[in-house]
């Protein structure tokens, strides 16, 4: 019996994000009174591997095929299933990010498992195997009771503090027989954004809103993300008018995020934007209208233009860091 | 090609959530529903497109209901497709769900199954990726653009930090966001057509069910907002570090 737990990496190097699932597995090991098993697939060095043992993995699984390099779920979910039988996995923790997203539900399917999407909090044991997810897209929680004897999470990154600890995990190859048929996805073309904070694992946000303007005043929320070390967000029109990719979209029908930081310029905060981010730890609302429905679900507001709050706020992030 | 497109209905966007019977149900009293958004305008309105330009040959609609979610689907119709098929039964089981729809997909050979990302109730975005285990498919999650042309898809769609295009032969299941195609608005003809369009209703598969939900609850009140002088933004910064302990 164990708790299984698929790690992401970048060029060897653990996500946070997946240093946080390690230590929620370790948590529900500890309940259960069993191991944490990571999966850890690729280039990435033995030391690397090792240091996850001081997140609360016992072991890591290593799997190499160079392959297994672009991400593809059916392959990778070759590699979890023989993980979990190797393992006897009660368990399985991913993430709910576009990995774990595809990955989970393919094991949950196959191995007929009940599975909790975007969970927040630990499974509560004395009610059966119950766990806290996000629905309604940040408007509520539900507490899902999974009855099956093999339980598939995946949690929201950010959920929890991540603390390094102590240990060391020991290492073993995980060998497993490809088809061609697994790989039958073409890889045509990658882009992946270089030096940026993706927007779901940042930790502060900077987003703005139809309050700015338009898109040539991007520069001035841009200045504050930088100085801010934060990723940039924004509102549904401001990405439906083309100002900004789609992608930096949050809310109900963009992306859902839950930053330690939350600062929202020219953000009026309907109720389909508020959706997206209300998970977020900490909310700033800087608005010049101040009946802005925003105000109401915030923890500081500020009343102003966007456009002069802005350059103030940035200085003042500016003397901020000087002296500290 | 055949296209088969999952639909679910979910409260319509400016919904105030409520709960009855101690927090364990979602009060649906009072509250419209709709076409998931990721299903209607993407995986729905891009079926079309590849119908209309002869790519498709059939467009079919498929949700997992009881018969109270017939006017979405009539909804959906209005907008385009050649039929529809409700599974009669009700879950919230993810599990249950995609393993209905797998077992109708088994019975009606489709070459393409398209699913929103997520619906925006239970955010769950497991639909797509468990029909294609349940169906020994390949499976493209994140769609943001959807070419098809001689058996192969071209899709370009969201990884982790960037963007991928993939080439992947049909048959083939994928989840689409935002880019795969513009909103349509259904007009009179559609409207009048989807009265008579076949709305099949099929009995359920034997599925089990393995997940329930057991109760909701309502995020925190915020305690109020804390006004700060837009020429003062040094105690917004120092707030932030010495209050909030976010920077």
């Amino acid at each position: 019996m164990s708790v299984l737990v698929l790690v992401e990496h970048s060029q060897g190097v653990f996500k946070k994000k997946s240093l946080e699932a390690v230590q929620y597995a370790a948590h529900v090991a500890k309940e259960l009174g069993t191991s944490v098993t990571a999966v850890a697939v690729g280039n990435v060095d033995n030391a690397a591997m090792q240091g996850l043992g001081a997140y609360g993995a016992n072991k890591v699984l290593h799997t190499t095929e160079s392959r297994l390099e672009n991400f593809n779920s059916r392959a990778y979910t070759k590699v979890m299933l023989a993980a979990a039988q190797k393992e006897s996995a009660k368990v399985i923790v991913g993430l709910h990010d576009t990995v774990g997203k595809a990955v989970s539900p393919r094991l949950a399917a196959r191995l007929k498992a009940g599975m909790v999407a975007g969970a927040v909090g630990y499974p509560d044991l004395s009610k059966g195997f119950v766990v806290k997810k996000n629905v309604f897209s940040g408007k509520a929680f539900a507490f899902v009771n999974v009855t099956s004897d093999v339980k598939v999470i995946t949690l929201m990154p950010n959920t929890f503090q991540v603390v390094k600890g102590e240990g060391s995990a020991t290492v073993e190859n995980l060998d497993i027989a490809f088809d061609d048929k697994d790989f039958s996805i073409q890889v045509k073309e990658v882009s992946k954004a270089s030096g940026s904070v993706p927007l779901s694992e940042a930790e502060l946000v900077v987003s703005g809103g139809r309050g700015l303007k338009g898109p040539e005043n991007w520069h001035v929320l841009e200045g504050l993300a930088k100085e801010l070390g934060a990723a940039l967000a924004c509102s549904r029109p401001v990405a439906d008018s083309h100002w900004r990719p789609h992608h930096e979209h949050v809310g109900q029908t963009g992306g859902t995020i839950r930053p330690n930081l939350y600062i929202a310029v020219g953000i009026s905060g309907a109720i389909q934007h508020l959706a997206g981010v209300n998970g977020s730890k900490t909310i700033v609302v800087i608005n010049k209208d101040a009946e802005a429905p925003f105000f109401s679900a915030a923890n500081y507001g500020v009343l102003g233009d966007a456009l002069e709050v802005i350059p103030k706020l940035t200085e003042a992030v500016k003397r901020f860091k000087a002296n500290h | 090609m055949k296209i088969l497109v999952c639909i679910c209905p979910v409260p319509d966007t400016t919904t105030k959530v409520a709960f009855s019977d101690n927090n364990t149900h979602f009060n649906t009293q009072g509250v419209t529903f709709i076409i998931n958004p990721y299903d209607e305008w993407y995986s729905l309105v891009r079926a079309l497109e590849l119908k209309e330009a002869g790519v498709a040959t059939a467009v079919h609609l498929v949700t997992v209901g009881k018969a109270d979610a017939e006017p979405v689907i009539r909804k959906a119709l209005a907008l385009g497709g050649d039929e529809a098929i409700r599974i009669d039964t009700d879950s919230n089981d993810t599990y249950a769900v995609a393993a209905q729809i797998a077992e109708y997909a088994k019975t009606d050979g489709y070459d393409l199954v398209l699913c929103g990302k997520e619906s925006i109730d239970y955010n769950n975005g497991t639909v797509g990726a468990m029909v294609a285990e349940l169906l020994d498919m390949n499976y493209l999650g994140f769609a943001a653009k959807i070419d098809i042309a001689g058996g192969t898809a071209t899709v370009t769609r969201e990884i982790e930090g960037g963007e991928e295009t993939d080439a992947c032969s049909l048959p083939l299941v994928i989840s689409c966001q935002k880019g795969v195609a513009e909103a349509r608005i259904p007009n009179m003809r559609g409207i009048m057509a989807a009265r008579t369009k076949p709305l099949k209703v099929v009995a359920p598969a034997a599925v089990d069910t393995v997940s329930t939900i057991v109760g909701y609850e309502l995020p925190p009140a915020k305690t109020g907002v804390k006004m700060i002088s837009a020429d003062n933004m040094d105690e917004l910064v120092n707030l932030l570090h010495t209050e909030a302990k976010v920077i």
